[in-house]
């Protein structure tokens, strides 16, 4: 006990590595840059000047084992972190150059361009399908009427879920399937029309068919978005994503094309567990 | 020697008798209740019953006087208590919040003579005058932490991944809360609304020391006024066997209004979405 406080203390107090800082240039070509990021809940600190850059029309991919802080870090690209209490945050996050961070930045305007998919499918209980794809664009008062009927027949279509439900749009958004209702969800974050999905182990709640055409949509979704995915399925990250991130206790380790970190990892660290050596 | 199976099922078997008679020992006294009044009361209920004063044989002022309470009380008190269950709930993550929360549940299990004679001192003794005005705030100091603390309770049990759900839509909170957290706890919200409700229409201590009771209709917000739970105490101590009916019958109909709020209210709530 005794000694796990030391560590933290440690980690706190131990000065950054301030080559990380000056040597992290703004990537001007990047949709999102993380830069530096630091996290801690209270004492405990989960992210360690962590830097990833997300590019435009990609899929990355972030593994690593649990607790590893990757779901965090996720969070933190959409301000979704602050909800947790005494979480404090150091460090840059940039969309299309601009710190969202910044004081004047409202967080709820980086929600609605960066949107997110969470591990369980969470279709709002009182709500239709119609409703559930349309609810983003009506409780933020951006659209109505016939212009939302489009949006919400497009968004299913790109979610592959529109030729099962469109006979059911009046149904409850949670008597679909498991599969269906995390592409309903999926549905509801495009509707919006954002320029990021986060998508936080989309699949883990899922079976292996519905996984399936999760990951296929997920490759369809590029074409349009930047796609962030953090799985712990190694296999998953390997097919859909064309970069991927490795992190470990609240480090990322390596960073590059999906291939070359399957392929030819630079650390063992990375090597060990995509080898299965641990985690 | 009884296998370890069979000895387990033998246990299931007799832990499901044992709830079954402690629900028909549950039960005895609300059917003997209702046997009760439903027996001695409705042999004379008449319309002249209903809409009449005490002089011509009635409880017309009583039932008027409860409805102006029970509606006045909810008026006053639904809003300020829902709300104040929103903020313990959505927005109430420190310290200012969790001493609220600890007055409001003390001031739940306050008994309503305490609240009665609080309220005649401080409005009734002021005033001058027994008064409906007294009475209702009598009453919404009952009513308000009842509903504060069930609307509490019913909004925790919404999962947070519905609200995460929302903000991360770039929902605003207070929208959230309107649109999405509240729609989904509505069935508890409400159930705690009916609870609250039927209890102030049965209370009884506090109107007597704020109220009073009185032989006409609603004759101001300043003047006492008649009230069922009044009605049926004051019947229930008169030596005479046709007050004592007229008694029986009140409580019937206090029993039946109750029963007809929660039913409307339900049937007007029911989801329209069916699964």
């Amino acid at each position: 006990m005794i000694t796990t406080i030391t560590q933290e203390q440690n980690n706190m107090t131990k000065p950054r590595k301030p080559a990380d800082q000056s040597q992290q240039e703004i990537d001007h070509t990047a949709k999102m840059q993380a830069i530096n990021v630091n996290v801690w809940f209270g004492k405990k600190q989960v992210l360690k000047s962590v830097n990833l850059t997300i590019k435009p029309n990609t899929v990355t991919a972030i593994i690593g084992p649990s607790g590893c802080g990757k779901s965090t870090f996720l969070r933190c690209f959409n301000r979704m972190h602050e909800l947790a209490p005494n979480a404090k945050m150091t460090g840059k996050i940039l969309l299309d150059n601009e710190d969202i961070y910044n004081s004047h930045i409202d967080p709820v305007q980086i929600r609605r361009r960066v949107g997110m998919v969470f591990q369980k499918p969470n279709p709002f209980p009182t709500m239709s399908i119609y409703d559930n794809v349309a609810a983003g664009l009506k409780l933020t008062g951006a659209k109505k009427g016939k212009q939302l009927d489009d949006i919400v027949k497009r968004s299913l279509e790109q979610a592959t879920l529109w030729n099962e439900v469109k006979d059911d749009l009046t149904k409850p958004g949670t008597s679909i399937s498991g599969g269906q209702q995390q592409r309903l969800c999926i549905a509801r974050a495009i509707a919006m029309q954002p320029e990021v999905i986060l998508m936080d182990e989309p699949c883990s709640a899922l079976d292996p068919i519905a996984t399936a055409k999760i990951e296929k949509l997920v490759v369809e979704l590029k074409e349009d978005y930047a796609v962030v995915i953090v799985t712990h399925n190694m296999q998953q990250a390997s097919r859909v994503s064309d970069y991927t991130a490795f992190m470990y206790m609240g480090e990322l380790i390596e960073f590059g094309e999906t291939s070359q970190i399957f392929e030819n990892p630079k650390e063992t660290l990375t090597d060990n567990y995509i080898t299965g050596v641990f985690g | 020697m009884m296998n370890s199976y069979d000895f387990r099922k033998f246990k299931n078997q007799l832990f499901f008798i044992l709830c079954v008679v402690c629900v028909i020992i549950a039960i005895i006294p609300l059917a003997s209740i209702l046997f009760e009044v439903t027996t001695r009361g409705a042999r004379q209920l008449s319309l002249t019953f209903l809409t009449s004063t005490n002089s011509n044989g009635g409880i017309g002022p009583a039932i008027q006087g409860t409805l102006i309470l029970v509606g006045l009380t909810s008026i006053i008190g639904v809003p300020i208590g829902v709300l104040s269950g929103i903020y313990l709930s959505e927005f109430g993550n420190n310290k200012y919040a969790q001493n609220l929360r600890a007055i409001n549940n003390i001031i739940t299990q306050f008994p309503s003579i305490i609240i009665g004679i609080t309220i005649y001192g401080l409005i009734v003794l002021e005033l001058g005058s027994f008064s409906t005005l007294a009475g209702t705030i009598a009453l919404s100091f009952i009513l308000i932490p009842i509903v504060t603390r069930t609307t509490e309770e019913s909004l925790k049990l919404v999962p947070n991944n519905i609200r995460e759900a929302s903000l991360a839509l770039g929902v605003r909170n207070w929208r959230t809360t309107i649109s999405v957290v509240l729609p989904t706890a509505k069935n508890g919200i409400l159930t705690g609304l009916l609870l609250a409700v039927s209890r102030i229409a049965g209370e009884t201590a506090p109107l007597i020391m704020t109220i009073l009771g009185s032989r006409y209709f609603f004759q101001g917000l300043n003047k006492p006024m008649a009230a069922i739970p009044l009605e049926i105490w004051r019947n229930a101590l008169q030596p005479y066997p046709e007050a004592q009916a007229q008694g029986w019958s009140a409580a019937l109909i206090l029993i039946l209004m109750v029963l007809i709020v929660n039913i409307v209210v339900r049937l007007a709530s029911r989801s329209r979405m069916k699964t």
